[in-house]
């Protein structure tokens, strides 16, 4: 996984509450074993003219060439709420989204970013508002600058803004760590609580 | 001793150490996969060479994307369905994990067979990659759905990283009116509180309404805790938990069954014991349900109006209705039982086990299909479907004029399969109504399987009162 330290890129915001996981990647668009190949199906259901084409929908804020290269994606509550799917953290990787704004995320969904180095940040609706509206204003030139070391996001003529994120999150992203090597580096732990549970409950190791 | 809720209980009986600031490492007693997401996490696993750490604990099904029609095999009209199939069988067998595949008997929907082997007990960590794992919280157990990456964390070290989620408790007092199902139930919560209502909580069930419920019924409360945006759902186990369970392929035997029922006594909430949000609900006043938009959340009881977004002080809340009343094609004020549907559907890991089945054939018992109304039944299980048809309950249906199916997730979503047609209007016993869920742009009203049928029968939108009341 890549380290995710700083970033100053172009914010697109998709200013839409409780947008779920069948949105993000309509299943359909899962065509392979595979955790690739999945960003041209990104927002698939709005982003094209219909099901049967690739005829991009003009109208869909993604399609709007001053978003092109985007990475930092603004939302409303609940982002990613639904399936589990981790291809939705999947293609939003693969289009290039290295962070996303919301003032609440799907709790499978929030997990499934930090093991993918997509970084999730909670921030009330009245402050993402407010950076919406400075982005429209100039998309291209009002990027927004994420650091995740000092937890802070900010940007030219506006104020910085602290974020909160859990320390263990934080270091995951920031290290780029494979969370099942890290677990590993715990086996004595969990041998010893497999023990002891061995006894403790017998009917629930009976299989 | 401290007083603790029936959440804390499982948590602390699995924590294997904290890991600071509120994560912990929780062990994990079960996984379960099937082959839409299971299949990469085997897959992940196998790329990386990482072997099972428990792979008798570990079970695989074929439900999501296998065919439903009858005489079927490997192939499926979802574009790149059939490699998932394969695949899934060919990693299963390498992991040595125990596999229902395509033609097991005890081959379903992973949160109907999960149950029916008693591989979900009372009092064991559970989870799968899919989000309706929640379903399995009707047992006592703490079930929660993940991502890949997470299944594959679970498989090579049986144990997760979790942040502790607050508790809560939701209370149905009262006794339901007839006609009114669990399916209403969590509807009517919803559309109280939000599809956000319950994030960052693990729910506790309780209530009169929901002691006397049977376990069929608790699964369905259970299912959609995941749209209420809980952790979890769990309901505390009782006798009902205890007889539905006795005997079941999986479930301890002897001196482990007694054992087992000693320590269940202990998992229910302490008297004393604190939540950290409480919800009560009179469950005498709740009526049918239908869904009016694109999430479950979008409720009313069916025979209400239609709500205005219009005077909505919350700007996001009032574009998000209008947009979903947009993509239904209905307007604020209508009368939902004004509309005309194509599709019925009665299937899914919410409403398709055989209590739910035996609920919509009543309605359906020598009644008939609508002209031009599409009706599928997919049982939830190939054994829910068996003791259907022991029953004769596969006649009731087909007479109606219902397709019936092969058991799977079938048309609960659209894999780019089989699917209901462009913007064709379905009531259905599922639990999501997202846009393009069932279909190109299909339009879908979350309700009961008694209310699918009853609007089955009428050609538009009704509740089974209709039928029943004797006016028709
Ligand atoms: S029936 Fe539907 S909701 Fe349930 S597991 Fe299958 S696809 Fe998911």
């Amino acid at each position: 996984m890549e380290p995710f330290k700083k970033i100053k890129a172009v914010s697109l915001p998709l200013m839409w509450i409780n947008v779920d996981t069948d949105c993000i990647i309509p299943s359909r668009e899962m065509k392979q074993v595979s955790k690739t190949g999945l960003g041209d199906g990104l927002f698939a259901g709005w982003r094209y003219k219909d099901m049967s084409s690739r005829e991009i929908d003009p109208d869909f804020i993604l399609n709007d060439k001053k978003y092109h290269d985007a990475q930092i994606l603004l939302s409303g509550i609940n982002f990613g709420c639904g399936s589990s799917r981790e291809h939705a953290v999947w293609a939003l990787v693969e289009y290039g989204f290295k962070a996303i704004l919301a003032p609440s995320f799907g709790s499978i969904f929030y997990n499934n970013c930090i093991c993918n180095g997509l970084l999730p940040i909670v921030m009330s609706d009245a402050d993402i508002t407010l950076l919406a509206d400075w982005v429209v204003r100039d998309p291209r030139k009002n990027q927004l600058v994420i650091n995740l070391v000092k937890q802070i996001i900010s940007g030219p003529e506006i104020m910085a803004f602290h974020f909160d994120i859990a320390p263990q999150d934080k270091e995951m992203l920031l290290k780029g760590f494979d969370m099942i090597d890290l677990t590993l580096q715990s086996q004595d732990k969990i041998t010893a609580f497999e023990e002891k549970d061995k006894k403790n409950r017998k009917w629930a190791n009976s299989l | 001793m401290a007083s603790l809720t029936l959440f804390e209980k499982l948590w602390n009986t699995h924590l294997v150490s904290g890991l600071g600031e509120g994560m912990d490492l929780i062990y994990i007693d079960r996984v379960f996969l099937h082959e839409r997401t299971g299949s990469i996490a085997l897959k992940g696993l196998a790329e990386k060479k990482r072997s099972l750490r428990r792979p008798e604990s570990t079970f695989c099904t074929i439900d999501h994307i296998v065919d439903t029609l009858p005489g079927r095999t490997d192939e499926t009209r979802v574009a790149g369905g059939k490699a998932f199939i394969q695949t899934t069988r060919k990693s299963a067998r390498e992991a040595g994990i125990t596999f229902f595949d395509i033609g097991d008997e005890r081959q379903g929907i992973v949160h109907v067979i999960s149950p029916e082997q008693a591989i979900v007990l009372p009092g064991l960590t559970l989870i799968c990659p899919d989000s309706h794992t929640c379903t399995q919280g009707a047992f006592g157990a703490l079930a929660w759905g993940v991502g890949s990456t997470e299944a594959e964390h679970a498989m090579a070290t049986n144990t997760l990283r979790v942040e502790k989620p607050k508790a809560m408790q939701v209370v149905f007092n009262g006794e339901l009116a007839k006609g009114v199902t669990a399916k209403d139930m969590i509807l009517y919560l919803i559309g109280k509180y939000t599809v956000a209502g319950a994030r960052g909580y693990a729910v506790e069930f309780c209530g009169t309404a929901v002691t006397s419920l049977d376990m069929e019924a608790r699964m369905t409360l259970c299912n959609m805790a995941v749209e209420f945006g809980a952790f979890t759902g769990i309901i505390a186990p009782d006798s009902t938990t205890i007889n539905y369970l006795e005997g079941r392929p999986y479930a301890p035997t002897g001196e482990n069954w007694q054992n087992a029922l000693k320590d269940w006594q202990n998992l229910k909430t302490d008297k004393k014991a604190v939540f950290d949000k409480k919800i009560t609900i009179d469950a005498s006043n709740i009526q049918p349900m239908i869904t009016w938009g694109t999430n479950p959340g979008q409720v009313m009881a069916i025979g209400t109006q239609v709500p205005d977004p219009s005077p909505m002080k919350d700007s996001h809340r009032r574009e998000e209705s209008e947009k979903a009343l947009g993509y239904m094609g209905i307007d604020p004020g209508m009368y939902l039982n004004e509309l005309a549907i194509d599709g019925a559907f009665i299937g899914s890991c919410t409403n398709s086990r055989l209590s739910d089945l035996k609920k919509a054939g009543n309605i359906l018992k020598g009644r008939k299909v609508a002209k031009g109304v599409r009706a599928i039944c997919v049982p939830g299980s190939s054994s829910v479907k068996r003791q259907a048809e022991a029953e004769g309950l596969d006649r009731i249906f087909k007479d109606a004029g219902f397709e019936w199916r092969e058991s799977g997730c079938s048309m609960c979503f659209f894999a780019g399969g089989e699917s209901f047609g462009f913007q064709e209007r379905v009531v259905t016993s599922t639990n999501r109504n997202f846009e393009s869920r069932q279909g190109p742009m299909t339009r879908s009203h979350l309700a009961s399987p008694e209310t699918v049928a009853a609007s089955a029968i009428l050609g538009r939108i009704a509740s089974s009162k209709e039928l029943t009341n004797g006016t028709l």
